[in-house]
């Protein structure tokens, strides 16, 4: 990175919230005799005890409490709430499962949010083409649970899978354990069928996810802020007939990382490549009763899979570049129930973690995977030099960081130290060539990453976008793309906050 | 010259341009002038704007040059034992990666290693205004900002002047085949379905009444697998034939040629198309008007691009609805207001 990209950095991650006007609603009545035609009779939420539910997503230091919650059963109905809110200049929130980890689907007061969770239909499986249609509200696990009987499933697989929907997927292009081989979600999508914020429906992709300009590949990824999603073809695919699971116990952290770089160097492609440092190993031993080997300090999670003989050979070359790098204790797995036990303090980690300190707070930057000993150093650095305790659980084949920094948040300054260490983790990841989010979004809370990131006329192209699909900026308003005033000269307020949602759900 | 003047040396033209309110034509190796629309403008070459810029073969990814030849990168990253991630269509030894990434095109592994678009993880951008703008980066995820890198596959060059591609590679496979199997259609499309997946297919086309597979990978791997295939041992010529749309050897003369994106299960048809990517790609040369060869792609369950041919007129792509067309049109307006790249190279409307 450039050392005037450097510059523009300030102070690290500030959160702010968005400016929202509040007191009471200036909309007329005859909007609200609008949407509600253009709903079900249970489709509209307004009682303050209704909405309690919706002021958040998977990031709760950000509450925001939106006028109305929308609650579509179809395609139509959706059009039909986009209409109306386009007639009345409403700012509308898409919210799937409401997992976002960023802030993406926190509401706005002067605005409604638009529910897909009812949109749940799998319309179609084609084992022949092997593609599934769903609307947007399917949760992931389910495309996979019905993809199963005809030997196929989806291969992007988040650890909230069991509760997020394709339409969150697609709008934060969501990856997971098995991306490293199989792709992210926009590897995964052929086509979409979206509404603009106007409610103007627009068919983008096509059987081999091309079309005259890849506005697949824009809105993927995009946020909910260039459209709402109603309808997702994804490609299936073929169930691998072996898998097996590897758990390198490791004396040094560094060794680990060596490892992983090594893995990756020798052209072996895991389907997972998971790595645990020493904080979050003990952790998650303590939390699962899992046992790891006395003196180790990092282990490194690995998963092969194929058919048998090649399962079979990248195994043993896996392994034997384990061994060379230093693992003095490897335990492998093959069946189902194996597997699930070796990762079983993986998929615990972060509420594991959250057992620590009262806090925690989880970056997700992402570094070229040759730097991984270097920047787990400079962490490790940075974490000694503000007194604030870092575990690292993350998937490392991807290069994919998720420092976990611990706090407490009722220590005054605690917060604001947290917040520019965070700053500092992601300067680092920049300076090694690396991006602000790998996986989690952008949304409230990166804003500032966003300037550190792109040069002001970068992001003037972001907002040009935005505009060519959403003029009026209804759809997800003041996300994912800070203005370049606001990176010239950004707003100061930290927020702080409990404890992360979702508590039930591995995390990764 | 430096990246940094020769950036600046395209920005300036392409300032000038803006302001004159007159077209340029982007030129990469120049091997592929006769795909899409008549060019029009004054030549912006980029051929001399060639070479590695950086590549670190432990991380799987380079960074090209946009005037580089497409051999030049497959040879660098050959010397360390990798392949691009996508197969990438030449016409000639000169075909650019910038000229590959305006076109879009992959080759036959499309289905089993992915396209060039899932390949491609950063540009560096001029804008139809002059600027140069960097998207994406150098490493595999990355969800910061829209993915305009991608937008750019495919674009024929009318969003922006790529300057710089990231790509990903992949370990060069230890062994190849070619099998070919006489089969009629339904009884390739039956096979593929137990194949794909289970063996180490790089390839599945069909022509002819012949199925023509090609495999990659471990040694062992790939000997068991042409043992349960049978058939005959094939060339991998035919392979590179299709991946650069030399099709007169299968049976599609090189005249006004088509690509139909289709569900990979829909009938061969018509029977004369070349089915490639395991069926959801058929090549298919014809005399027909855009609008009968768009209606047959409609009928597969698809849609339709036209690559080459004498008529130089009809878009590329068939025209989406109105308000579609629109959409695209706003997005071209925001990276290239004046129509000054490759104007009307993909559609008569930009
Ligand atoms: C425990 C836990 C583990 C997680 N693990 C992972 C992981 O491994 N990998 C990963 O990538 N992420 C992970 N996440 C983050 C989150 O689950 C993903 O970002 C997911 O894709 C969000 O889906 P959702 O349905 O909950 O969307 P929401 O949170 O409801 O919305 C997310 C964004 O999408 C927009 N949106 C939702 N639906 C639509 C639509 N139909 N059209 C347009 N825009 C829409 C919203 O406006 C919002 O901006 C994790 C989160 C949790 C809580």
């Amino acid at each position: 990175m450039s050392s005037s990209n450097l510059a523009r950095w300030r102070n690290g991650v500030q959160y702010t919230r968005m400016e929202q006007p509040r007191g009471p609603s200036p909309l007329p009545a005859a909007f609200w005799r609008e949407l509600r035609a253009a709903l079900p009779a249970d489709g509209l939420l307004r009682k303050p005890g209704d909405l309690g539910a919706y002021e958040c997503d998977g990031l709760t230091v950000y509450k925001a409490r939106p006028l109305a919650v929308a609650l579509p059963r179809t395609r139509a109905q959706t059009g039909a709430v986009l209409h109306v809110c386009n007639r009345y200049a409403v700012p509308v929130v898409a919210r799937g499962a409401g997992t976002s980890l960023s802030g993406g689907a926190l509401p706005r007061t002067d605005g409604i949010v638009l529910s897909l969770a009812r949109l749940n239909r799998i319309l179609t499986i084609d084992p022949e083409n092997r593609t599934a249609r769903l609307e947007p509200g399917v949760r992931n696990i389910a495309v996979s649970e019905a993809a199963a009987a005809h030997g196929l499933f989806y291969a992007p697989d988040p650890s909230s899978q069991i509760a997020c929907t394709i339409g969150g997927n697609v709008a934060e292009n969501a990856g997971g354990v098995h991306c490293l081989k199989y792709g992210l979600t926009v590897h995964n999508v052929l086509s979409v069928r979206m509404f603009t914020s106007d409610g103007v429906l627009h068919e983008l992709g096509g059987p081999t996810a091309e079309g005259p300009l890849d506005l697949l590949a824009l809105v993927i990824g995009s946020e909910g802020l260039l459209g709402v999603v109603v309808e997702i073809t994804v490609q299936l695919k073929p169930r691998p007939q072996a898998v097996v699971a590897l758990l390198a116990a490791f004396r040094s952290l560094e060794q680990a990382a060596g490892a992983v770089s090594a893995v990756i160097a020798a052209g072996i492609v895991p389907a997972g490549l998971e790595l645990m440092d020493h904080l979050a190993i003990q952790a998650a031993g303590a939390y699962t009763g899992q046992h790891y080997p006395p003196g180790t300090e990092a282990v490194v999670l690995a998963e092969v899979d194929g058919d048998d003989q090649t399962c079979a050979m990248e195994h043993a070359h896996l392994r034997a570049i384990l061994d060379r790098q230093g693992a003095f204790a490897i335990d492998e797995a093959r069946s189902e129930e194996e597997r699930r036990r070796l990762w079983a303090g993986r998929k615990s980690a972060f509420p594991a973690v959250g057992r620590l300190a009262p806090d925690y707070y989880c970056m997700d930057g992402t570094i070229p995977r040759r730097a991984l000993v270097e920047v787990l150093a400079g962490i490790a650095a940075l974490s000694g030099q503000y007194g604030l305790p870092v575990a690292n659980v993350f998937h490392a084949g991807d290069g994919n960081l998720h420092p976990l920094i611990l706090y407490d948040a009722r220590r005054p300054g605690e917060l604001a130290r947290v917040e520019q260490l965070g700053g500092d983790i992601l300067k680092l990841c920049l300076a090694h060539g690396g991006t602000i989010s790998g996986e989690h979004g952008v949304g409230v809370e990166k804003l500032d990453g966003m300037c550190a990131q792109f040069t002001p006329a970068e992001l003037v192209a972001f907002h040009a976008l935005k505009a060519a699909f959403d003029p009026y900026e209804l759809l997800n308003r003041g996300k994912a793309i800070p203005t370049p005033a606001r990176c010239v000269e950004p707003g100061g307020m930290h927020v702080h906050g409990g404890h992360m949602p979702f508590g039930h759900l591995e995390r990764y | 010259m430096s990246d940094i003047e020769t950036a600046g040396r395209v920005c300036a033209m392409v300032q000038a341009a803006y302001e004159r309110h007159t077209p340029l034509e982007i030129i990469g190796g120049g091997s592929r002038r006769h795909f899409g629309r008549e060019p029009l403008g004054e030549p912006l070459v980029l051929a001399p704007h060639r070479g590695i810029v950086a590549y670190e073969p432990s991380e799987y990814v380079i960074t090209v040059r946009a005037g580089t030849p497409i051999v030049d990168v497959e040879a660098a990253v050959a010397a360390h034992g990798q392949v691009l991630a996508a197969e990438l269509p030449r016409a000639s030894g000169e075909s650019t990666i910038g000229g590959a990434v305006a076109l879009g095109l992959t080759g036959p592994s499309r289905p089993y290693a992915g396209s060039l678009r899932d390949a491609v993880l950063g540009v560096r951008i001029v804008t139809g205004t002059g600027q140069l703008l960097r998207f994406g980066g150098q490493v595999l995820k990355n969800v910061a900002g829209f993915d305009v890198s991608r937008l750019m596959v495919g674009a024929y060059g009318t969003l922006g002047v790529v300057m710089e591609v990231s790509l990903r590679l992949h370990p060069r496979p230890e062994e190849g085949a070619v099998r070919v199997l006489a089969c009629d259609w339904a009884g390739a499309r039956a096979r593929l379905l137990d194949w794909a997946g289970r063996l180490p297919l790089t390839g599945a086309c069909y022509a002819r009444g012949l199925l023509y597979l090609r495999l990659a990978g471990r040694a062992a791997t790939v000997g068991q697998a042409v043992r349960e295939i049978g058939g005959e041992a094939g060339s991998a010529d035919t392979f590179s034939a299709v991946r650069d749309l030399r099709l007169e050897a299968l049976g599609v003369p090189a005249t006004a040629l088509w690509r139909l994106l289709v569900p990979p299960a829909a009938p061969l048809d018509p029977p004369a198309s070349v089915a490639d990517w395991g069926g959801a790609q058929r090549f298919w040369a014809t005399e027909e008007s855009a609008g009968a060869v768009h209606a047959q792609a409609a009928r597969l369950g698809g849609q339709a691009m036209r690559l080459s041919g004498p008529d130089r007129h009809e878009d590329v792509w068939a025209t989406p609805v109105p308000a579609t067309m629109a959409l695209y049109g706003r997005v071209k307006a925001v990276l290239d207001p004046r129509g000054i790249l490759n104007r009307g190279r993909l559609s008569a409307m930009w």
